[in-house]
C-alpha cells in the first residue's frame, strides 16, 4: 500500500497548542495562589451567581469566584498526578529493567505480578485501600503509583528484551562492565524516549483518576479548590450557575487531552525515528 | 462379488467436538489459575480489616459504645483473639456459606443490602458494556480501514477525548444538555418498572459506554491494522474478494482473539466507572453503597462489594481465556513448554 505523505502542519499546530495549554497550567500550578491572593474570598450575600463582568465564570454557593478557584486549584489537581506519573516511572523502570535484563525467575515473577495488577480496576482498589487505610490523599497517590507501574514495567521489559541481544550490549559485557552499569548506563538511555512518552500518558490518566477520587469525596477536604472536588461540590448548582460545575469538568478534560495528545505525538515521533 | 463399502466413521458427537476445540487440560489449568487468584484476592480483601487504623474490634463495633463487654463480644464473634490465619479460615468458611456478616452502619445483613442493589448495577453494567461494544468495535474497524487518513485521525481524536474525560464529567455534561436543556431524558433516579427503568438508564449507560469505549477502540484498531497487513488478507484482496467478505471472513476472525482479551479488561474499567456514574445520576446501585460504606468504615459491606468485584473480574478473564481456543484453532494445540512458547 502506498501512503500519501500529508503535510505535517496541522499536527504541528496541535502539538504547539497542547504544549501552550500545559505551560499555562504549569504556571497556574506554580504561581496561581501567589498571583491571586484573594482567590478564596467569600461573598455569602451573593451566593451562586451566573457569570458577569466581575466574575467571569460566576460564583459558587459561598460566593467564591469560580475562575480564581480554578486557577488556584491547578496545583492540587496537577501536583498529585505528576507525582503518580513520576513515581510509576521510577518503580516501573526499575522493575522493568530488572526483569528484562536478568530474565529467568525474576522475570517470571515480575511479569506475573504486573499482569495481576493490570487486571485490577485501579480506581476501585485505590478508593477502597486509601479510604479504609485512612491515609487520605498521600496514601491514594501511593496506591496509584503501584497500580500505574505495571504499564511501565511491561513497556520497559519488552524494550530491554529487544535491546539486550544487540551488539552494543554484548560489547559492553565483553568489556567486563558490571550488569548494573550495562543495564542503567547502556540499555536504559535507548529505552528512555518511549518511557518519557508513556509517562505523559500516565500523567493524563492520573489527572483523571485523582479528580475522580476527589469527586467521590476522598482525599482533599470539602471546599478545597481541587477541580474534581469543585465539580462534586457544585453539581447541585446546575440551574443557578452551570459553569460552576461544567468549567472544572472542562478543565480536567482539556488538561488530560493535552497530555494524551502530546504523549501520543512523542511516542509516534520516537518510534518513527527508530524505524527509519 | 463386490466388497462391502468401508464403514463410515460416526460423526463426532458434540462433546467430542467441544473437547477438541477446548482441550480439557487447558480448561483445567485455567480453572486452577482462577481459583488461586480468587484465594489471593480474598486474602487481600480480608486484610482490609487489618489495614484499617486502630483496633479491629473497635472498627467492627463502629459508632456503638465501646464498653469492655461489647468489645469482648465482638472479639469472640469474629475470633479476633485467635491468630490471623485462623481468623481468615473462619471468615472464608462464613463466606462459603454465603454469610457475609451484618452491616455496621444499618445492622441489616450484608447479603440483603447487596442483593437489593446488585440488580440495578448489573443492568447498568450490561447496558454500558453493550454501548461500549457498539461504539468501540465499528469505530475501531473503520479507523483501521482508513489508516492514517482524516477519518482515522478523527476517530482517534474522539478516542483521546473520551479517554481523557472522567465519567462524572461527561455524565454531568449529558445531564445538563440532554436532561435540563432538551428535556429528553430524566436527570436523576432509577425509575420504576421495565420501560421507565430503561429510560432512566439511557444517559448513565451512554456515559459509562463512552468512558470505556476508547480502550476497545484502540485495541480493535491495532488488531485490525495488524490483520490487514497479513499475507492472506493481501492475497484475498488481490484475487478480488469483496471488501465485506475480506472483513468478516478474514480480518475479524484474526482480530477476535486480542479484542476478546481486551473486552475482559474493559469490564474491570466498567465496574470502576459505575461507581462514578451511579453517584452522578443518583442511582441506588452498588457504587454509592461502596462510597458511603468506605466513608463510614462499614467494613463488612466494603469487603463484600470488593469481593464481588474481584470475583466478576476473575470470571471475565476466565471467560476470555476459555473463548480464545474456540475463536482461534491455532491456540488449541498447547505449546510443549512455556519456555518454548516465549
Amino acid at each position: 500500500m502506498t501512503r500519501v505523505r500529508r503535510s505535517r502542519r496541522p499536527g504541528r499546530l496541535l502539538t504547539a497548542a497542547c504544549a501552550t495549554v500545559l505551560a499555562l497550567l504549569a504556571l497556574a500550578a506554580c504561581f496561581g495562589t501567589a498571583l491571586l491572593p484573594g482567590w478564596d474570598r467569600q461573598d455569602l450575600a451573593l451566593g451562586a451567581a451566573m457569570p458577569d463582568a466581575t466574575h467571569w465564570l460566576g460564583t459558587d454557593a459561598l460566593g467564591r469566584d469560580i475562575a480564581q478557584l480554578l486557577v488556584a486549584g491547578a496545583r492540587s489537581t496537577l501536583a498529585g498526578a505528576a507525582l503518580v506519573a513520576l513515581g510509576a516511572m521510577v518503580l516501573g523502570n526499575a522493575l522493568g529493567l530488572l526483569a528484562g535484563y536478568l530474565g529467568g525467575r525474576v522475570d517470571a515473577v515480575v511479569h506475573r505480578l504486573a499482569d495481576l495488577l493490570l487486571a485490577l480496576p485501579a480506581l476501585l482498589v485505590t478508593l477502597v485501600v486509601a479510604g479504609i487505610g485512612g491515609g487520605g490523599y498521600a496514601l491514594a497517590v501511593g496506591v496509584l503509583v503501584v497500580l500505574t507501574s505495571p504499564g511501565d514495567i511491561r513497556l520497559v521489559r519488552s524494550a530491554v528484551r529487544e535491546q539486550r541481544h544487540l551488539p552494543y550490549v554484548e560489547a559492553a559485557e565483553t568489556l567486563g562492565l558490571s550488569r548494573a552499569t550495562v543495564a542503567v548506563r547502556h540499555i536504559w538511555p535507548n529505552v528512555l524516549p518511549v518511557v518519557v512518552a508513556n509517562t505523559l500518558l500516565n500523567f493524563a490518566g492520573a489527572v483523571v483518576s485523582l479528580s475522580a477520587l476527589s469527586f467521590l469525596g476522598l482525599g482533599v477536604p470539602p471546599g478545597a479548590p481541587d477541580w474534581g472536588r469543585l465539580l462534586a461540590d457544585n453539581r447541585t448548582l446546575l440551574y443557578d450557575n452551570p459553569s460552576a460545575a461544567l468549567a472544572p469538568a472542562l478543565l480536567i478534560v482539556v488538561a488530560a487531552v493535552a497530555l494524551n495528545l502530546l504523549g501520543d505525538r512523542l511516542h509516534e515521533a520516537f518510534t518513527d525515528r527508530g524505524r527509519s | 462379488m463386490s466388497t462391502p463399502p468401508p464403514p463410515v466413521p460416526p460423526a463426532p458427537g458434540v462433546a467430542a467436538r467441544l473437547g477438541a476445540a477446548l482441550p480439557p487440560r487447558y480448561v483445567a489449568r485455567r480453572l486452577a489459575g482462577t481459583a488461586v487468584l480468587l484465594v489471593v484476592l480474598s486474602a487481600a480483601v480480608f486484610a482490609l480489616l487489618q489495614l484499617a487504623p486502630g483496633d479491629p474490634a473497635r472498627t467492627l463495633l463502629g459508632a456503638r459504645g465501646a464498653t469492655p463487654e461489647a468489645l469482648a463480644e465482638v472479639r469472640a464473634r469474629h475470633h479476633l483473639d485467635q491468630p490471623v490465619l485462623v481468623q481468615y479460615g473462619h471468615w472464608l468458611g462464613d463466606l462459603l456459606r454465603l454469610d457475609l456478616g451484618t452491616s455496621i452502619r444499618t445492622g441489616e445483613s450484608v447479603a440483603s443490602a447487596l442483593g437489593d442493589r446488585a440488580l440495578l448495577t448489573c443492568q447498568l453494567v450490561g447496558l454500558g458494556f453493550a454501548t461500549a461494544l457498539l461504539l468501540g468495535l465499528p469505530l475501531g474497524v473503520l479507523a483501521a480501514f482508513r489508516e492514517r487518513r482524516p477519518t482515522d485521525r478523527a476517530v482517534q481524536g474522539l478516542g483521546v477525548v473520551t479517554l481523557s474525560t472522567p465519567a462524572f464529567a461527561s455524565g454531568l455534561a449529558l445531564i445538563y444538555v440532554c436532561a435540563l436543556m432538551l428535556g429528553w431524558f430524566p436527570a436523576y433516579g432509577a425509575g420504576e418498572g421495565g420501560l421507565d427503568r430503561l429510560r432512566h438508564l439511557v444517559l448513565p449507560a451512554v456515559t459509562l459506554g463512552l468512558a470505556v469505549m476508547a480502550v476497545l477502540l484502540k485495541l480493535t484498531r491495532a488488531a485490525v491494522v495488524r490483520e490487514l497487513a497479513r499475507d492472506h488478507v493481501t492475497f484475498a484482496r488481490a484475487r478480488g474478494v469483496g471488501p465485506r467478505t475480506v472483513l468478516f471472513r478474514y480480518v475479524l476472525r484474526g482480530a477476535a482473539v486480542p479484542v476478546t482479551a481486551g473486552a475482559a479488561l474493559v469490564l474491570a474499567y466498567l465496574l470502576a466507572g459505575t461507581v462514578m456514574v451511579e453517584t452522578v445520576f443518583a442511582l441506588p446501585g452498588l457504587g454509592p453503597l461502596l462510597v458511603d460504606s468506605i466513608t463510614f468504615r462499614d467494613l463488612p459491606v466494603v469487603q463484600a462489594v470488593a469481593l464481588a468485584v474481584a470475583t466478576l473480574v476473575c470470571l471475565a478473564n476466565l471467560a476470555a481465556d476459555l473463548a480464545q481456543p474456540l475463536l482461534d484453532p491455532r491456540l488449541r494445540t498447547p505449546a510443549p513448554t512455556p519456555k518454548a512458547a516465549r
